[in-house]
């Protein structure tokens, strides 16, 4: 699954991980949290550090305090009847004082934007909303690294937003590193620092957006696209009108509404 | 835009499904669908977007008799199909889950696209050409002899995608069919999906990929709180940033971008990166004279 990868991510940096089906990135993610080599069967060689401690020689659950995970598909972490105790189950198992408990539960709800569902069932939430409670249970972990594994793949437009938005706030205050395992390339450029692709369990391209998103026939080779304002900006670029290299939609709108007199 | 849904005679377009004044309400408390009427034209390739929670799927499952409305009447060319069952209506319907999970069970992959035509009546000889053809289009054939659950989600995916193919019902309907999907993958089951369009079958697409309903449907229905806030050629729907924002959905990139640029000259309604490229650049060329 995964075939000599080498890879660093600097403290308080956000790196998006692109790859298509198959190419090993939930085989990456859970290498992250030591799941691999403890919990999967296969075989593991080389060495994974996360925060100074080394995946070989911490339990999983030592590594949960401080890499939380967040999947695809929140519903099946679930397992209390309330938002509140979803949040605290993994606060109760360190076995912290109930005023601990209390503030970090209220901080991560509050973070996260869901601080108004406290009593509500987690099973009865929209998408979105479930999502972001799966991001609060992690959160009141206070890792210091956040592994994303798709969470915004079955969210509507507005659910992502929300997801992001509470992302970039937890950045802002705690400065967490994030790795963001995405297929939804349109929205890398407002959350992430720099980009992997991961092909065939190797990493094919790695670097800042502009460099990385620059690679689009090879890109388009892997089965990937590139942001489609990024495409746009090719297009202009292959017209002769060149020097384009636009990510974000404010960026592209300034300079070309320059060019029409505006 | 190509024609399409039109009888030999050219003269009257013939409508695959027809939903009126529908409603449908789970327990008897979660209002899903409040009094939804549409008609969707054969061969056309209609997109259904909206929020999560929107009534997307249950209008889905209404159209292929899973669910049966508690007010209002369905029709499948043309019949009502209150009181047909099921399989009857599958004939005619095939439908394919958000969680491809949802619908495979059998032992093998062979055995799961087989089932299906098994059960429709296929005779064995064109059992075995459909059977064989559909694993070829979704590139399966290596496939054919392992458990679908050993396979990645993209391949169950596929295998799913296959089944409903082996048959060929003239009516598809695909709820987040590419969702979870590499785009390649993804572009590939949009390409077989175009032909069984081009061959007439009508195709209800089930997405919150907005820039996939910009470059492959013909028309756009958007829900909302279960109710149908608006329907129409996709240019016309997405060039309405006020009324997608009402339903939480936001147009592609470049919509929004020709969106921005409207005061400047761009009509709002890019669909496709080209297609903003030759109006902005004829834009240009105009302000500049030449």
């Amino acid at each position: 699954m995964l075939k000599g990868v080498s890879l660093s991510v600097a403290e308080g940096e956000c790196l998006a991980l692109l790859g298509p089906t198959g190419a090993g990135k939930s085989t990456l993610c859970l290498c992250l949290n030591g799941l691999i080599p403890h919990l999967v069967e296969g075989t593991f060689r080389g060495g994974v550090h996360v925060a100074g401690h080394s995946t070989l020689e911490s339990t999983p659950g030592e590594l949960s305090q401080t890499v939380g995970l967040v999947f695809q598909d929140a519903e099946s972490q679930f397992v209390s009847m309330t938002v509140e105790d979803e949040v605290a189950f993994g606060l109760e198992s360190l076995a912290l004082p109930p005023d601990e408990i209390e503030r970090r539960l209220t901080e991560a709800l509050e973070m996260t934007g869901v601080a108004g569902l406290r009593s509500r069932s987690p099973l009865e939430l929209s998408g979105g909303q479930k999502q972001r409670v799966a991001l609060a249970a992690v959160l009141a972990m206070r890792p210091r690294v956040l592994v994303l594994d798709e969470p915004t793949t079955n969210l509507d437009p507005v659910g992502k937003a929300a997801l992001l938005k509470a992302i970039r706030r937890l950045r802002k205050a705690w400065g967490t590193t994030v790795v963001w395992v995405t297929q939804d390339v349109d929205w890398v450029p407002q959350l992430a620092d720099r980009v992997a692709v991961l092909w065939n369990g190797r990493i094919a391209l790695i670097g800042g957006l502009p460099e990385v998103f620059d690679q689009g026939a090879l890109l388009r080779r892997m089965g990937l696209r590139v942001p489609q304002v990024r495409e746009l900006a090719a297009r202009f670029d292959r017209a002769g009108q060149g020097g384009h290299a636009w990510l974000g939609m404010d960026e592209a709108a300034g300079v070309l509404r320059g060019r029409l007199g505006g | 835009m190509r024609q399409r849904g039109y009888c030999e005679d050219g003269l009257v377009a013939r409508v695959a499904i027809e939903l009126e004044n529908c409603s449908y309400t789970y327990d008897g408390r979660v209002r899903a669908l409040r009094e939804v009427s549409c008609a969707i034209e054969a061969g056309s390739w209609v997109a259904l977007v909206g929020q999560n929670g929107s009534g997307k799927s249950t209008l889905a499952k209404l159209c292929n008799g899973l669910l049966r409305p508690q007010q209002g009447r369905v029709r499948i060319n043309g019949v009502d199909i209150r009181h047909r069952p099921v399989g009857s209506v599958a004939r005619e319907v095939g439908y394919l889950f958000q969680n491809p999970d949802h619908q495979i069970f059998a032992p093998t992959v062979r055995e799961e696209i087989a089932f299906g035509l098994r059960n429709l009546g296929f005779p064995s000889p064109e059992r075995e050409q459909r059977l064989w053809s559909a694993l070829e289009a979704f590139d399966l054939t290596a496939y054919a002899d392992h458990p679908p659950a050993v396979l990645g989600f993209g391949l169950r995916r596929q295998v799913t995608v296959a089944s409903l193919f082996a048959w060929g019902p003239p009516i598809l309907i695909l709820d987040e069919a590419t969702q979870g999907l590499d785009w390649e993958r993804s572009e590939r089951l949009l390409d077989r999906l175009r032909e069984r369009q081009d061959a007439g079958h009508t195709i209800l697409f089930i997405t919150h990929d907005m820039r996939l309903v910009a470059e492959r449907a013909s028309r756009v229905m958007v829900l909302h709180q279960g109710k149908l806030l608006a329907e129409g050629p996709v240019r016309e729907i997405l060039a309405r940033p006020d009324l997608l924002a009402r339903a939480s959905v936001s147009p592609p990139p470049v919509t929004h971008l020709s969106q921005l640029l409207r005061p400047w000259g761009m009509k709002g309604e890019s669909l496709t990166v080209e297609d903003f490229y030759c109006e902005y650049s004829a834009l240009l060329a105009e302000r500049e004279g030449v």
